[in-house]
């Protein structure tokens, strides 16, 4: 079998001994960085990204990327269970009953359910993204010029659709990334394009020092605006295992959360999210007592938490079979693969296929590293929680930097960073979402390259992104998500939503 | 006809698109547009700060006839000291060295918040300084000069 085969190398390229100690230090370095409070996945692994660039091999690099991911879904979920402080908006579910189960005594057996469901649903997903990624990266291997645009359109609109507030603004947030991606040198013809006279910036603005400025530095000044202690109740967590009760009602959320959530995960434009939420729903729906919801449900915690990680999961198949990120942690993994000289696409999995494998064997490593090492570890993340913020984002600010700065050894780098981070700052406080932004960013120079092949080969008739069938078809989808956000029945819907997750 | 009003956030919001369309439009006349069937280097960046402007002129409609959430408290201490920050970093990171440059990055820093004491920031940047040291440049073995030219020699053993 062809997919055993493709598994099997997979594996052996991810428990090579280096490849086994990346992924284990990401999980710890992902999880250590992700309980901090207030600081989000996207965030923690904007700022974790540098160290990954110093080790050469791109497999290993990513494989340790992957890590710090789940390690940060992981700490995010274990701040929103002790502290009722979601670090990611995916695990804000979580917090609704899975803070309620610590309050009622029970924040061991909660850990431990969201680290079992996490583990069940990333199991099924990782063999989903096995056997689903080949034939998609067959298709893909036959998009032209203009079938990629029209994709990343898509890919764009979508994550118009998913983002907090007005539509408008996060469409603005999509245009601005798009330009600022395009800064640097013009590709066909050698001009630079918008660097202000700065030769530093010929090849682009660093893409590691927006991500930082934009989501690092702009979530630490917003920490910053309303600075109180955080209480911490929980001291010290006891009763990890979950009682035989706890097993019998959270096996069937876990489930039917893992497919809702491996579901999703592929939609581009943040599935995670949505994933989490629509479990939740479900669950609160077919339970038999929905008034205990809220109130410290098992089936609030298992339901959502597989549901988040399957579709995080499920979520490297658009990333990897087409190069088109779902969400920012995946724009953050393709700005990844660039700097390491990966030309994310169809063409990853047949040209490398230890990497593409490899990162999807440690996927399923990376989650049973988490189970095992995590739930013992669960004392020490405890007390960094009670670490006061102040001491840590001195600490934060310097590692940005020094990890920016590693990675071309540009000065100007830094100081996009401060930019970006006062740029980001503002835009949010202007209640703009980043997340657009960054996925703009990333894809500008795709865009913009695949619009001008495109352009070249019909001769200058834009009709060829109409008369091409998959084309059409893709820009027909991007137009009815747009339709339906602006749908006055949807938008209202769509706000309660935003509302409620909030 | 009730006064005219604009909301703040979106005012805001509306005038720092345009203002950012506005500025990559400029720019992009200064290049080459060429035609849709080869585009020049300043054809789409161009498409899109035309977009962009009208996206905000969309908003700037929005904020005269809603109001919207207010912008609410605004971190300036930890703009004050943390942006400052990396640029610092950038400046004396060749000068000073690696060493030097990342203990005063950090102590800048500190001071965005209130709360942090002066003897508390000197001693956490010290042991960060000791920790970025033994990482990154002992460890993981980067090519920064750990102390710069600007310092006499005789304060470098």
């Amino acid at each position: 079998m062809e997919l055993l085969d493709n598994l099997a190398l997979g594996f052996s390229t991810a428990t090579s001994l280096a490849n086994l100690g990346f992924c284990l230090i990401g999980v710890l370095l992902g999880t250590l960085i992700g309980v901090l409070p207030g600081i989000g996945a996207t965030a923690t692994i904007a700022m974790l990204l540098p160290i990954t660039f110093q080790i050469g091999d791109p497999v290993s690099s990513l494989i340790m990327l992957a890590g710090i991911y789940y390690g940060a879904q992981y700490g995010g979920s274990t701040t929103a269970i002790l502290i009722n402080m979601p670090g990611e908006s995916s695990s804000a579910v979580t917090a609704i009953d899975g803070y309620q189960m610590a309050r009622n005594g029970r924040a061991g057996a909660a850990l431990a359910i969201a680290a079992i469901g996490s583990f069940f649903a990333g199991t099924v997903s990782t063999f989903l993204v096995a056997i689903f990624a080949p034939p998609l990266t067959a298709i893909a291997l036959q998009f032209g010029a203009a079938e990629y645009f029209s994709l990343m359109i898509v890919g764009l609109v979508s994550s118009v659709a998913l983002a907090h507030g007005s539509i408008v603004k996060a469409l603005a947030m999509v245009v601005l990334g798009l330009l600022l991606g395009i800064v640097g040198t013009d590709i066909y013809t050698g001009t630079p394009r918008f660097t202000l006279g700065i030769r530093e910036y010929a090849d682009g603005l660093n893409f590691v020092a927006v991500a930082v400025g934009v989501f690092g530095v702009a979530e630490i000044l917003r920490n910053l605006e309303n600075e109180h202690e955080r209480s911490v109740m929980i001291r010290s967590v006891s009763g990890l295992m979950p009682t035989r009760e706890d097993f019998r009602r959270m096996a069937a959320p876990i489930v039917r959360g893992t497919i809702i959530g491996s579901a999703l995960g592929i939609l581009p434009g943040g599935g995670a999210i949505l994933a989490a939420f629509a479990s939740y729903t479900v669950e609160k729906r077919v339970s038999k007592n929905p008034g205990e919801f809220g109130k410290g449900a098992i089936e609030g915690v298992a339901g959502p938490e597989s549901a988040n990680n399957a579709g995080a999961q499920t979520s490297f198949i658009p990333m990897l079979t087409l190069g088109i990120p779902a969400n920012p942690v995946m724009a953050l993994m393709i700005g990844a693969m660039i700097i390491q000289g990966i030309v994310p696409g169809p063409n990853v999995a047949i040209e490398q296929p230890a990497l593409f494998w490899g990162i999807i064997a440690s996927m399923w490593i990376g989650n049973l590293m988490l189970i095992v090492l995590n739930l013992p570890l669960i004392g020490l993340w405890v007390k960094l929680l009670t670490i006061p913020y102040y001491v840590l984002f001195p600490i934060i600010m310097a590692f940005c930097s020094i990890g920016v700065y590693s990675v071309n050894t540009n000065i100007y780098d830094l100081y996009a960073v401060a930019f970006f981070g006062f740029l980001g700052y503002l835009l949010t406080k202007l209640r703009c979402e980043p997340a657009p932004l960054l996925l703009g960013f990333v894809l500008g120079p795709l865009l913009e390259e695949n619009l001008r092949r495109a352009m070249i080969l019909s001769r200058g008739d834009p009709s060829t992104f109409l008369t091409r069938p998959i084309s059409a078809g893709l820009l027909f989808v991007a137009l009815a998500v747009l339709v339906i956000v602006f749908l006055p029945g949807v938008k209202k819907k769509r706000e309660e939503v935003f509302v409620e997750e909030n | 006809m009730k006064p005219f009003t604009i909301d703040t956030t979106n005012g805001i919001c509306a005038a720092l698109f345009i203002f950012l369309g506005g500025f990559f439009a400029l720019q992009s006349l200064g290049l080459e547009i060429g035609t849709a069937f080869r585009m020049g280097p300043g054809y789409f960046p161009l498409v899109l700060a035309i977009v962009l402007i009208l996206l905000g002129a969309v908003i700037l409609v929005e904020a005269v006839r809603f109001e919207s959430e207010p912008i609410g408290h605004i971190a300036w201490r930890g703009m004050l000291f943390i942006l400052p920050a990396p640029i610092f970093f950038g400046l004396t990171v060749r000068g000073l060295g690696f060493i030097p440059s990342i203990f005063l990055t950090a102590l800048i820093a500190s001071f965005a918040s209130g709360r942090m004491r002066p003897l508390t920031a000197l001693v956490l940047s010290a042991c960060l300084t000791l920790f970025a040291f033994l990482v990154f440049s002992y460890a993981l073995g980067l090519p920064f000069r750990r102390f710069g030219p600007w310092l006499p020699p005789w304060l470098v053993w």
